[in-house]
């Protein structure tokens, strides 16, 4: 028999075996339980030694070549018809995504996010106390008592309620009640800022009934106006986070204060926007009022319960709304307190612009 | 306070610039908020002569004026005015000044053909006065080419904010003497003789009230004219922003602006009887100068005689009483009145006036006299007649402050060292009595010197806050330590948590209108009423962070907003114990409108539901620490709600954690919003806080070796059970195997019947130490079975 040209037969079928199921069988046709190399296998038991000696490599031959022909084909065809199946799954990539809903944090978050992270690292932690407070620990505890001409200069917000003490009730015209509030809780030395809501019957284009304000003290032996500069100069520049940040301080008055100091910042403007740093002094620059601080009042560290004979200390305290729009580049405050999502989503920040020291406190625009 | 820099210079000898003169005043905490300087306003206009002056060839009303301005050749200008004559001395505006009045510059043109080169001015284009009928004549003499400002005394104007613990700083001489002691030059000492009384006084003064009036001077001035006040003096005024208004009048206005002494003038034609301050009684008015009716009340000082009150005092004069052009005696009053009471009257009254600012923050209690002095020093010259005696009734407070200072404290409290020499020159320049033990005593218009802080802000003010250098605060050793509050850390996980789940976090105002306060307010025990609110809007404390959300979301609606996602982490104000406020910690969250837009792949819209609400209010619970797997859904979100679609998460019956689901449809009609929105407000002082101290180690765990294996079960129950119960009931039928249970399906309709629904579970089940049998299956199952029927369930077969 001529194993040759059965093979050449075969082989020559399964190459042209058009589809998997042909190529099946082909399979069964040749290598099947009646296939006709298998069939051939079979006549193997039959014959003598000698000869099986000289066709059993014939036929096993036969067998294998026919048997890595159909894989090879099986393998080709299989490929062809993924490639086939792919190219009919084709879609269009330049269609939208599913749209995740961007988040944000309003700015006045933020920025209070910020500063809290840059007194941590000067030791200061964060107090809060009552927006509705009484006016003992509003005004008198300040040092301004009922007469005083500076209490009618605070456009207060009034309730018609008293508290137990007989205390007028009213929202808080200034961060500086929990000054109060933690010297009689925590006694002294004291690091703290304080952020929160204040309320000022107060409305323009600058102005708004609420605002924010954070708030300083330091309470210690040896505290004196050098240090409170230091603690300004140290905060702005991490805050701004610039080198060139130059203070100007103006005596004031403060009642709580004495002596009491106005710190202006040293800005140029770029375009339209202010930008903080550089003198005051300097070609195309001027200065800006941006806080207002002292050497807390003995007055204010007696209605604190301290000794004001052993501790002496500083306050300062500061809009953060303006802080927020110095930095980000915001001009309208009445814009804070509106809600539109056009200007949170413009504004506003990612839940990830967590601010931490190592990678600076501010976000990129 | 504004004056100008020929009253202060008055006062001040000095050559320093306005710039000078601006710095030192902010550097030593006079505020300045203006300068107004004319010679800025008025360059370019000079006292020019008319040379000749001939008819316009082609305008009858026109005049071509020659016109000789110091400047080389005369100039031909061409002028409308009627008075333009030959020989005149007028002002001329050079080709390039601004016309104060209507801001133009002036050019070089020709009018009708013919070229002018300027333009001859009227007192109103200079804004000098209303005068419009014919340009400013100037006296004969005045010297031609010299700039009009420059002629006409160019005098800057200072605006200058005064804190108000400086009453001494509210006359022009407190202010030279502050600049005296800052090196600016020297005060000139002002001093009036006295005159010499030459009749007794014939009205009688007395004060009644030693408490709010404990000094109150006085004298008479008969047979003086009441005519104009000076050029000089009206300049002066004028610039302080005050009207002259007669000569007596105006000096008593001029000694309260340069000596910060409010005094005040009667005719006497209009008094009767004796002139007496008291306090006032119940149920008088008066009539002020503003033309205003005053009621008084017994608290109140005044000045009265035999006919009633004419002056409410160290406030305002009274109408009745006040000097006219015909007045021709006059009684002069110079009182103290104590600052306190002034204040509590003025707020009473509602009424600020110059006299008030100063008194309530105290003037000179040792001024009496030598204002008096001043004031009839000026009338005699001024207004001619002759000064009675003096009547002093009662006393100023006397009593000297003495405040003991040490000279370290501008180092150790002000952070500068400045020698005890220039301390002791500072101190003496502002007027106080420095001893050698430093004890140091203070002047009597400088009622806000309380203690050694005061000095120590008097040294280094006049010293230089510039040299103040930054001092660092010690730090402590090592690595900074945390410092934030457990509740501070809650709000900003939340918030961040709120953030990252698409939320926009909005601030909204702490108060709201009435109506949105009571649609939200109750059991709340009461709102928080502001009495004098900026507007109605922003009246009542927040009960809720909702309604400040749902105002904001109606703006963004208006603006076209499909779908909203906003939040705000903030205060609800509620009432406290003993009257104190207590302002709890919520998030607010609203989700109005669509929740996906329609899509190419996903088709229509889709609207927020309650679900959405239920899902922000527990991954922000979950975030917060709160043990939602303990968290049951119950009933009562409140009348703001929709009855059907909203619940509370509660730990155990009373504490509720969190609020949510489709807000009442008649809640967002009143809002005036029209589509649907889910809300949830989360009360995170609700959240219990954690036990024990905090460590960072987790529970020990190690997952299972061995694979968890799902069942599903599917259950007929009683339509109205909650799908969460027999999830409840299932997770707790065997704890031990029973690690998850997840609700699949919810079904009614074919196949189940009416009442009744179909709800199908995924159990999975976590063997521990071996795989499971067919039969501890089958033992597990049984459980599931025999729970849900407790609940009336009954396994589909």
């Amino acid at each position: 028999m001529d194993y040759a040209a059965t093979g050449q037969e075969a082989l020559s079928r399964v190459e042209s075996a058009g589809d998997l199921d042909a190529l099946e069988s082909l399979r069964v046709e040749f290598l099947g339980k009646q296939g006709s190399i298998s069939g051939l296998l079979k006549t193997l038991g039959k014959m003598s030694p000698d000869e099986r000696k000289l066709e059993g490599p014939k036929i096993h031959g036969l067998r294998e070549a026919v048997s890595e022909g159909l894989a090879a084909r099986k393998q080709a065809l299989e490929g062809a018809a993924l490639e086939a199946r792919l190219a009919g799954e084709r879609i269009d990539l330049s269609l939208p995504a599913p749209e995740q809903p961007r988040g944000s944090v309003h700015p006045i978050a933020q920025v209070m996010d910020e500063l809290a992270e840059i007194f941590a690292d000067l030791g200061f932690a964060v107090e809060t106390g009552p927006e509705i407070e009484d006016d003992w620990h509003n005004f008198t505890a300040l040092n301004m008592p009922e007469s005083h001409p500076a209490r009618a200069m605070h456009d207060t917000f009034y309730f018609p309620d008293r508290d137990d003490q007989a205390r007028e009730m009213l929202l808080r015209t200034h961060t500086s009640p929990v000054q109060i509030r933690t010297m009689l809780e925590q006694g002294a030395p004291l690091r703290v800022i304080a952020p929160g809501r204040v309320y000022r019957s107060d409305s323009d284009a600058t102005h708004t009934p609420m605002f924010h304000q954070i708030e300083g003290l330091v309470i210690d032996k040896g505290i004196h106006l050098g240090h409170l500069k230091w603690t300004l100069e140290t905060f702005l520049k991490a805050y701004f986070e610039r080198d060139d940040i130059v203070l100007r301080l103006r005596p004031s008055y403060f009642p709580f204060t004495e002596p009491s100091v106005e710190v202006d910042v040293g800005y140029a403007f770029e375009g339209a926007r202010r930008v903080v740093g550089g003198s005051g002094e300097g070609p195309g620059h001027a200065w800006m009022e941006l806080l207002g601080s002292g050497m807390v009042n003995r007055r204010v560290l007696e209605a604190g319960g301290l000794g004001p004979d052993e501790w002496q200390g500083f306050a300062f305290g500061v809009g953060v709304d303006r802080l927020a729009m110095l930095k980000y580049g915001m001009n309208d405050l009445r814009a804070f307190f509106d809600g539109d999502v056009r200007w949170l989503s413009h504004f506003g920040f990612s839940a990830l612009d967590v601010p931490t020291l190592s990678a600076g406190v501010g976000t990129p625009a | 306070m504004k004056f100008s820099l020929s009253w202060l210079k008055y006062f001040l000898d000095t050559d320093a610039s306005i710039e000078a003169i601006s710095d030192k005043l902010n550097a030593i905490g006079l505020e300045v908020e203006g300068i107004e300087d004319p010679s800025v306003r008025l360059a370019g206009f000079r006292v020019a002569k008319v040379l000749k002056a001939e008819k316009h060839p082609n305008a009858d009303k026109l005049q071509v004026l020659s016109v000789d301005a110091g400047i080389g050749e005369p100039l031909q200008v061409v002028c409308g005015a009627s008075n333009a004559r030959a020989g005149m001395v007028g002002v001329l505006g050079l080709a390039g000044a601004i016309v104060p009045s209507n801001g133009m510059a002036l050019k070089q043109a020709a009018l009708r053909g013919v070229e002018s080169n300027g333009m001859m001015c009227s007192s109103r284009e200079l804004e000098l006065g209303d005068d419009h009928d014919g340009i400013i004549e100037l006296p004969e003499g005045a010297p031609v080419g010299r700039g009009f400002a420059e002629y006409r005394g160019a005098d800057p104007v200072f605006d200058i904010a005064i804190t108000p613990n400086r009453p001494d700083c509210m006359g022009v001489f407190g202010i030279a003497r502050d600049l005296a002691a800052a090196g600016l030059g020297t005060l000139k000492p002002f001093v009036a003789e006295p005159v010499a009384g030459k009749f007794p006084c014939p009205v009688e003064i007395r004060t009644d009230d030693s408490e709010g009036c404990p000094a109150f001077y006085g004298r008479v001035i008969r047979g003086l004219s009441n005519g104009q006040s000076p050029e000089w003096m009206r300049q002066r005024l004028e610039a302080a922003g005050q009207r002259p208004i007669s000569a007596v009048v105006d000096i008593t206005n001029y000694v309260m602006l340069a000596f910060g002494r409010p005094a005040h003038a009667y005719d006497c034609a209009k008094l009767s009887g004796a002139v007496v301050a008291r306090r006032a009684r119940d149920g008088e008015t008066v009539l002020a100068l503003n033309e205003n009716e005053y009621a008084l009340g017994g608290e109140m000082t005044v000045i009265a005689d035999d006919s009633g009150v004419h002056d409410i005092a160290g406030i305002m004069g009274g109408a009745d009483s006040g000097c006219s052009q015909s007045t021709t005696d006059v009684l002069l009053e110079i009182a103290f009145f104590d600052p306190e009471c002034i204040a509590a009257t003025g707020r009473k009254l509602n009424l600020t006036s110059d006299a008030r600012q100063r008194f309530e923050r105290g003037v000179d209690p040792a001024f009496l006299d030598a204002g008096l002095d001043i004031l009839t020093d000026l009338i005699l010259r001024i207004c001619g007649g002759e000064a009675s005696e003096v009547i002093r009734a009662g006393a100023p407070p006397a009593e000297p402050k003495i405040v003991s200072y040490d000279p370290a404290l501008a180092g150790t409290l002000g952070g500068v060292d400045v020698p005890g020499s220039e301390q002791k020159r500072i101190l003496s320049e502002l007027g106080f009595a420095v001893a050698d033990d430093w004890s140091v005593m203070v002047p009597g218009w400088r009622p806000d010197i309380d203690g050694a802080a005061d000095i120590v802000e008097e040294v280094i003010r006049i010293h230089g806050l510039d040299k103040v250098a930054s001092v660092p605060l010690p730090r402590a050793d090592g690595v900074a330590q945390p410092t934030a509050t457990p509740v501070q850390r809650l709000e900003r996980r939340v918030r961040r948590a709120a953030a990252a789940r698409g939320l926009n976090e909005a601030v909204t105002w702490s108060f709201l209108p009435q109506a949105d306060a009571d649609a939200f307010a109750e059991g709340n025990g009461g709102l928080w009423v502001l009495a004098n609110p900026i507007s109605e809007d922003m009246k009542v404390m927040r009960p809720s962070l909702l309604p400040g959300l749902l105002a904001a979301a109606k703006r963004n609606v208006d603006r076209s907003a499909q779908g909203l996602r906003l939040f705000e982490v903030g205060r609800r104000y509620l009432r406290g114990e003993g009257g104190a406020s207590d302002e709890r910690l919520a998030v607010g969250l609203v989700l109005a409108g669509e929740k996906s837009s329609r899509g190419w792949a996903t088709g229509k819209a889709v609207q927020f539901d309650a679900y959405d609400a239920k899902a922000e209010a527990l991954a922000l619970l979950a975030e917060a620490g709160a043990p939602v797997g303990s968290v049951q859904v119950m009933g009562e979100a409140g009348p703001q709600f929709h009855p059907g679609q909203s619940g509370t998460l509660r730990l155990g019956p009373k504490n509720v954690l969190a609020r949510f689901g489709m807000l009442n449809p008649a809640t967002l009609m009143r809002f005036d919003i029209d589509m649907p929105v889910a809300a949830a407000e989360v009360f995170l002082d609700a959240i219990p806080g954690k036990r024990g101290a905090a460590s960072f180690a987790r529970a020990p765990y190690t997952p299972p070796a061995l694979q968890a294996v799902t069942r599903d079960f599917a259950f007929l129950v009683p339509e109205e059970l909650r799908a969460g119960d027999l999830v409840r009931v299932i997770g707790g039928a065997d704890k031990a195997n029973i690690v998850a249970v997840s609700l699949f399906d919810d079904f009614r309709g074919s196949g189940v019947p009416d009442g009744q629904k179909s709800l199908a579970v995924e159990v999975t089940l976590q063997p521990a130490e071996k795989s499971y049998t067919e039969e501890d299956l089958k033992v597990i199952a049984d459980k599931v079975t025999v729970a849900a029927t407790k609940l009336g369930a009954v396994l589909r077969a």
